[in-house]
């Protein structure tokens, strides 16, 4: 490879002519929205191995019910899939039971409302986005179904190169934990409109329509974890996390097994090569 | 498909019978059997059966997932999310098909780029070079236009955008413009004519890369020396031996495909996507996917008129003028002398083509705004440049190195520079 496409001098220089227009431009970019960027938070999901943790998700779980659910709906998310959460089929249709969803017609022709089933979706707080506006002075709350993919603060250079060898893919869990903590009375200088609340960590502006919405004590845990607003976030944003990537779990356990056999099989197919190639010099 | 005499003698009855009535064995045989490759091919080129792997696993990913997709713009969100959730392995085969794009183009952008290092567009291969432009193109089209079907903000907003570029062509633009939408905006005939071409260019793109093969078997491949093969001892039967080499490097690749699939499934994508699309909230930034990113850079680096174009359709042309230019580059470039091997001042050129394309690409994802307009504009005067002047004027004023006698002698050079019996240098 003396004289090969890869030669290294040529890619050193490369970089280093690519380093410096980029130093140049990241000077630029201070202005943005967030404020703040969010600070990594340690996730059970994260890493090749991550899985979630149940006890987590269901404590996020009654974080939402609690909480969120008054005014966020989470459409894509079924009374099924809650077993994911470590729940039995009996606790699931209980679960489900306490919901009302409508259905119908009847042989009336009448609509009516009956309890759900596991296999009902979660039921809307609102009608439609127009109800879900006009109780929430103006602003409809985001639905939660892919909320924690859907959000995610630039990483910026060169992090987002680091992140492809780190795996990270969690930037949606931090930065929901960075604003759920972030609600500030210190408005640091920002003008904040009226019916607004400053948070330095929201993604778009300085200040958001949602009040801070949790409070410590607020929610009652029976596992002995803490009842804070940092323990809230942290177990909401799971919860979140994997409402809107049900399968990671799988997704990850099945990469593993992709990988060790493609190493293996990539060995093998390396060590035929050489075999083959001996005899062509 | 290959020139010179075919070696292929069937061995059993029905095998004859065969032959004498659709010789396709005999045609397999002959272009992928004892189908001579030059012996000192090294890994770059491995990527043109790497993304023949690519697009076979595009359509096979695709074909199962138009069985649960539904292009309607009530329901097109949600069906990707219930394939995402409900479907089984439907995680699985969305994630493919997804992150499959960023590698196909992934593998192109290394195959158009070895290409050009190596001047594998010259003569007589200048057919082979325009098949791959077009095969290029209906890739950039079936990608956007499967980017447009999940029906997220960036689907509606990237379509809104580009679509949006056709206005500027004078007198027939806005025409071209309604029917690419099928209407005034993006919407659900869009949604459906997209699907509908989403669905066929992918084939379309087979038929091309046929071409391609076939136009490659005739002239035969090219070789990091650029020295055409003179005799027996340049070259290898292809199988067993590119046969094996290509195998390798496309587990190598899938390993990297798997990668991304399997642990950061999200990380080419844009969070924006997994909002549902919504015409009445444009998102604060519209970026299209990472693998259009320097055309889109070269779009906005025209914020001035150039006498009766504005800069509206100066960016278009522009835009589209960075690709068209592919298409000539057999004939702008005038050195007698193919590979960058032997062209130290055009080596240095290309690499930094090759820095200022990825440069571009990363300006692209910025806002076009303050200092990053002024490098953009820089940066897209060396694009063309490259081509247009750098290009045609280095092939008359460079003095080229001396170059082996054939491929046999570059070879063995090569071993006797090594010392020892370097068995791995000259397979690449």
């Amino acid at each position: 490879m003396r004289k090969g496409i890869f030669e290294m001098k040529n890619v050193l220089n490369g970089l280093a002519a690519l380093g410096l227009g980029l130093a140049v431009a990241t000077a630029a970019d201070a202005a943005e929205f967030p404020i703040k960027k969010p600070v990594e938070q340690d996730w059970s999901f994260a890493g090749p191995f991550g899985t979630y943790d149940k006890g987590q998700l269901q404590r996020g779980f009654k974080v939402y019910r609690e909480v969120c659910a008054a005014c966020h709906s989470m459409n894509l998310v079924a009374f099924r899939n809650l077993t994911d959460l470590g729940y039995s089929d009996a606790q699931v249709r209980a679960i489900a039971a306490e919901y009302e969803v409508e259905d119908g017609p009847d042989d009336a022709g009448d609509m009516y409302m009956r309890p759900a089933k596991p296999s009902d979706r979660f039921p809307a707080p609102f009608a439609n986005p127009q109800q879900a506006a006009a109780s929430n002075s103006g602003a409809v709350p985001p639905d939660f179904s892919l909320i924690a993919k859907a959000r995610a603060v630039e990483r910026g250079f060169p992090t987002f190169v680091f992140d492809i060898f780190t795996q990270y893919a969690e930037a949606g869990p931090d930065y929901i934990h960075a604003l759920l903590t972030g609600y500030s009375d210190d408005t640091e200088g920002h003008e904040v409109p009226a019916g607004t609340y400053y948070n330095p960590y929201f993604l778009s502006s300085a200040s958001l329509a949602m009040a801070p919405p949790l409070s410590e004590g607020m929610v009652t845990y029976d596992d002995g974890a803490p009842e804070t607003v940092d323990q809230y976030a942290r177990d909401i944003s799971a919860f979140l996390m994997w409402a809107a990537e049900p399968h990671m779990e799988a997704r990850k356990s099945t990469g593993f097994v992709v990988m060790i056999f493609l190493l293996l099989f990539g060995g093998l197919v390396y060590l035929t090569k050489r075999k083959i190639w001996s005899d062509a010099h | 498909m290959s020139a010179g005499h075919s070696t292929y003698t069937p061995k059993t009855g029905l095998g004859r019978w065969m032959d004498a009535r659709l010789p396709l064995p005999r045609l397999v045989y002959d272009s992928f059997v004892a189908y001579p490759v030059p012996r000192n091919l090294n890994y770059a080129y491995t990527f043109g059966g790497i993304l023949s792997l690519m697009l076979v696993a595009q359509i096979v990913t695709g074909i199962v997932l138009a069985m649960h997709y539904a292009a309607n713009t009530e329901v097109a969100f949600v069906s990707v999310e219930k394939i995402m959730r409900d479907v089984n392995s439907g995680w699985l085969l969305r994630y493919l098909h997804s992150n499959g794009a960023s590698m196909f183009f992934i593998a192109v952008y290394v195959h158009i780029f070895r290409g050009l290092y190596y001047g594998s567009y010259k003569a007589p291969r200048e057919m082979l070079w325009i098949l791959g432009c077009i095969i290029y193109l209906l890739m950039m089209a079936t990608a956007f236009m499967g980017y447009v079907l999940p029906w997220g903000q960036m689907s509606f907003w990237g379509a809104t955008v580009i679509t949006g570029f056709f206005t500027a062509i004078p007198l027939v633009g806005e025409w071209i413009q309604q029917l690419l939408l099928g209407g005034f905006a993006v919407d659900n005939p869009t949604l459906n004519r997209f699907f509908s071409l989403h669905y066929l260019l992918p084939f379309m793109i087979a038929g091309v890369v046929v071409l391609h093969v076939w136009a490659l078997h005739v002239t035969g491949q090219t070789n990091p020396t650029g020295i055409e093969v003179k005799q027996k001892t340049d070259t290898v039967a292809f199988t067993p031996y590119a046969t094996v080499k290509d195998a390798f490097a496309m587990v190598v690749f899938m390993l990297l495909f798997a990668y991304f699939v399997f642990y950061i499934p999200n990380y080419m994508g844009h969070p924006d996507n997994y909002i549902e699309a919504d015409a009445l909230k444009t998102p604060a930034h519209i970026v299209p996917e990472w693998y259009f990113l320097p055309f889109y850079a070269i779009l906005r680096a025209i914020t001035f008129n150039i006498g009766p174009i504005d800069s509206k359709l100066g960016g278009v042309l522009a835009m589209f003028g960075a690709i068209a230019v592919l298409f000539v580059v057999p004939w702008l470039d005038t050195s007698k002398v193919r590979s960058a091997v032997y062209r130290p001042w055009f080596k240095l050129f290309f690499w930094l083509f090759v820095v200022n394309a990825v440069f571009l690409g990363w300006l692209g994802s910025r806002p076009a705004e303050g200092i990053y307009v002024a490098m953009a504009q820089g940066a897209t005067l060396y694009y063309f440049a490259f081509f247009i002047v750098i290009m045609p004027v280095l092939g008359l004023v460079e003095t080229p190195r001396r170059l082996p006698n054939s491929i046999t002698e570059a070879v063995l050079e090569k071993k006797s520079s090594a010392g020892a019996p370097a068995t791995e240098q000259a397979k690449g």
